[in-house]
């Protein structure tokens, strides 16, 4: 990545119309602006004075070892994280300016706009079909022609249309991990999101379907803002534009992924991605 | 060290000894572990060899029945008397009496232990299913008998009450009853197949922006339909086979109508009646009762063959 910035650098010699790389990372919008952020299961304080801004088009990638509260953060972003009875927050996190923890952000609206793909994947027990037409269903598209249309893009979106093109009406459950994996992703594109959260998306995966799904975070990057947590951190080093480094649920550092894999500022982060521990 | 090994040596004796004995003494243990699979086996088809007894004794009665009754009156004939000077054997009114009663017990019994189901399953927190699940399927545990009673002496003169075209002894009130008792059976065999779903297919709904009664209502219960299904059709194999409720509430006219209002009388509790009065054996009527129990017997046998061809055809893998 590094390498690639330096080559435009002296190849386009400054030309105006071409904004560099690293001033446009400044540029971008702010999808999910976290202040302060606390969170507590029952007694277990989880999550400790998150402060994390993730930007729009970009993949961030949160890293850190089990249990460091990286998938909680994860799922406080769309709210799942509220399926466990006990959660009780503090702070602030806006979504493109607005408050989404208080009470009154209907949290249908905000899983609309925000998809989620999970560790395993959970294709519903339907058709292929079936599963991308799930969600334009429950949010009132019913028009077969148009159904069509979405199943036939999502699937595509999701690199996977040449695959199961011809067996759309079979079970989902016919289909290997990877694929399935993809066609979860290609069921959140149907809603038409504006972020996608994934959590260890590909630690389920075998390394070819891994392959598969990193280079589809990176075509889908161009129009969304994909948040990735990961336990790999070659892919969040592959794949990321920046990265959080999570331990003990506070945020020890968070910067450009090539800061933080190449100079990172904190010891704790460069002792963590070069093994030391975790 | 050389101590040690001394030491380890004469244990090593001894145990070598000990299981030199033992093994001087396998013959006997041989034969024990070759009968007691046998034993085993006789216990398992217990109850298989008992059925095909059963069935046997069903068949041969229902041929002696058949001789003299023609099967096609038998079937098609609207009028039971087996007591007139003329007897007419027609199963028609009580074929009738029974899927009537099971209908109403299904109305009562399908959509209740359904939505217990659901609550149970989607809705309660682990607290409130802990304590209502028990004291659902205590409802299971209430003898049928008390059951009847409840319906003749409590159930009918509420309905009569509210109705007074309700005859006393009428199809209606046990038909009910009998579906207040199969709710626990319906909600508790739904409850475990929507339990079954795994949670991620929830959490998946959930994350593309359905509420819960959508990812209740579109994914879990699609997923549980087999479950469900099935446990449905056990209901109806219930409420057919139950006798108790009926014998005491609806009374035994042998109406073939199809006024619910009325007393009307099921195949189980035609066979209370006959059996418990004077058949004297080898008359016709005392045949009668096995042509009776061999159609029911068929009866249940294909609803219980239904639920497993159900639960194995609509069964959504996950």
């Amino acid at each position: 990545m590094s390498l690639s910035v330096a080559k435009e650098k002296t190849n386009f010699k400054m030309d105006t119309s071409v904004v560099r790389p690293t001033a446009m990372h400044e540029n971008r919008k702010i999808v999910f602006d976290t202040k302060d952020l606390n969170l507590w299961y029952g007694s277990t304080h989880a999550l400790k004075d998150i402060n994390l801004s993730v930007y729009e088009k970009e993949v961030t990638a949160i890293i850190g070892p089990s249990g460091c509260g990286k998938s909680t953060y994860l799922k406080t972003l769309n709210r799942m994280v509220e399926l466990v009875p006990s959660v009780h927050t503090s702070g602030i996190i806006t979504y493109n300016g607005r408050e989404i923890l208080s009470k009154n952000f209907k949290v249908e609206e905000l899983r609309t706009s925000v998809g989620m793909v999970f560790q395993k994947p959970n294709p519903f027990p339907k058709s292929i079909y079936d599963n991308i037409a799930y969600g334009p269903r429950i949010h009132g598209i019913r028009n077969k022609k148009i159904l069509d249309e979405i199943v036939e893009k999502s699937l595509r979106g999701a690199f996977i249309w040449d695959e199961v093109k011809d067996r759309l009406k079979e079970n989902a459950y016919g289909l290997s991990g990877g694929q399935q994996q993809r066609l979860c992703i290609a069921r959140t594109l149907a809603i038409e999101p504006d972020v996608i959260l994934m959590d260890e998306p590909t630690s389920a995966l075998d390394p070819k379907s891994t392959h598969k799904i990193e280079d589809l975070i990176q075509e889908l990057k161009q129009d969304y803002s994909i948040i990735i947590v990961t336990h790999n951190m070659q892919q969040a080093a592959r794949i990321s534009d920046r990265t959080a480094f999570f331990l003990n649920g506070e945020v020890v550092e968070y910067d450009k992924t090539d800061t933080i894999f190449t100079n990172p500022s904190d010891r704790r982060t460069e002792d963590y991605i070069s093994g030391r521990f975790g | 060290m050389a101590l040690n090994s001394k030491l380890a040596k004469e244990n090593n004796v001894q145990v070598r000894e000990m299981i030199e004995q033992k093994q001087k003494s396998r013959s006997f243990l041989t034969i024990f572990e070759k009968i007691i699979p046998i034993l085993l086996f006789l216990f398992a088809t217990l109850s298989i060899i008992t059925t095909i007894g059963i069935i046997y004794t069903l068949l041969i009665e229902t041929i002696h029945f058949f001789s003299a009754v023609p099967i096609w009156d038998f079937f098609s004939g609207t009028n039971l008397k087996p007591l007139s000077q003329n007897p007419e054997f027609g199963v028609l009114p009580l074929l009738n009496g029974t899927i009537i009663s099971s209908l109403i017990a299904m109305l009562v019994a399908g959509p209740i232990g359904l939505m217990a189901a659901i609550y149970l399953s989607e809705y309660a927190s682990d607290k409130v299913r802990r304590i209502l699940k028990p004291l659902l399927e205590v409802l299971a545990g209430i003898p049928t008998i008390v059951y009847g009673f409840f319906a003749f002496t409590f159930v009918t003169p509420v309905i009569r009450s509210i109705w007074p075209d309700v005859a006393a002894t009428n199809i209606l009130s046990p038909g009910i009853v009998m579906g207040v008792m199969i709710i626990p059976m319906i909600a508790s065999l739904s409850e475990d197949a929507m339990n079954a779903v795994p949670n991620s297919i929830r959490e998946g709904a959930l994350a593309m922006g359905a509420t819960k009664l959508e990812s209740t209502f579109k994914i879990v219960i699609p997923a549980a339909l087999s479950g469900i299904i099935s446990s449905f059709v056990l209901g109806i194999s219930r409420a057919i086979g139950e006798t108790m409720i009926v014998t005491i509430a609806s009374g035994s006219s042998k109406n073939f109508t199809f006024d619910i209002t009325q007393s009307m009388q099921t195949m189980t509790a035609y066979i209370v009646e006959v059996a418990g009065g004077e058949a004297p054996a080898g008359s016709t009527i005392y045949y009668s009762l096995y042509a009776v129990a061999m159609t029911l017997f068929v009866f249940t046998l294909i609803m219980n063959l239904l639920a497993r061809y159900i639960s194995r055809k609509f069964r959504e893998e996950y």
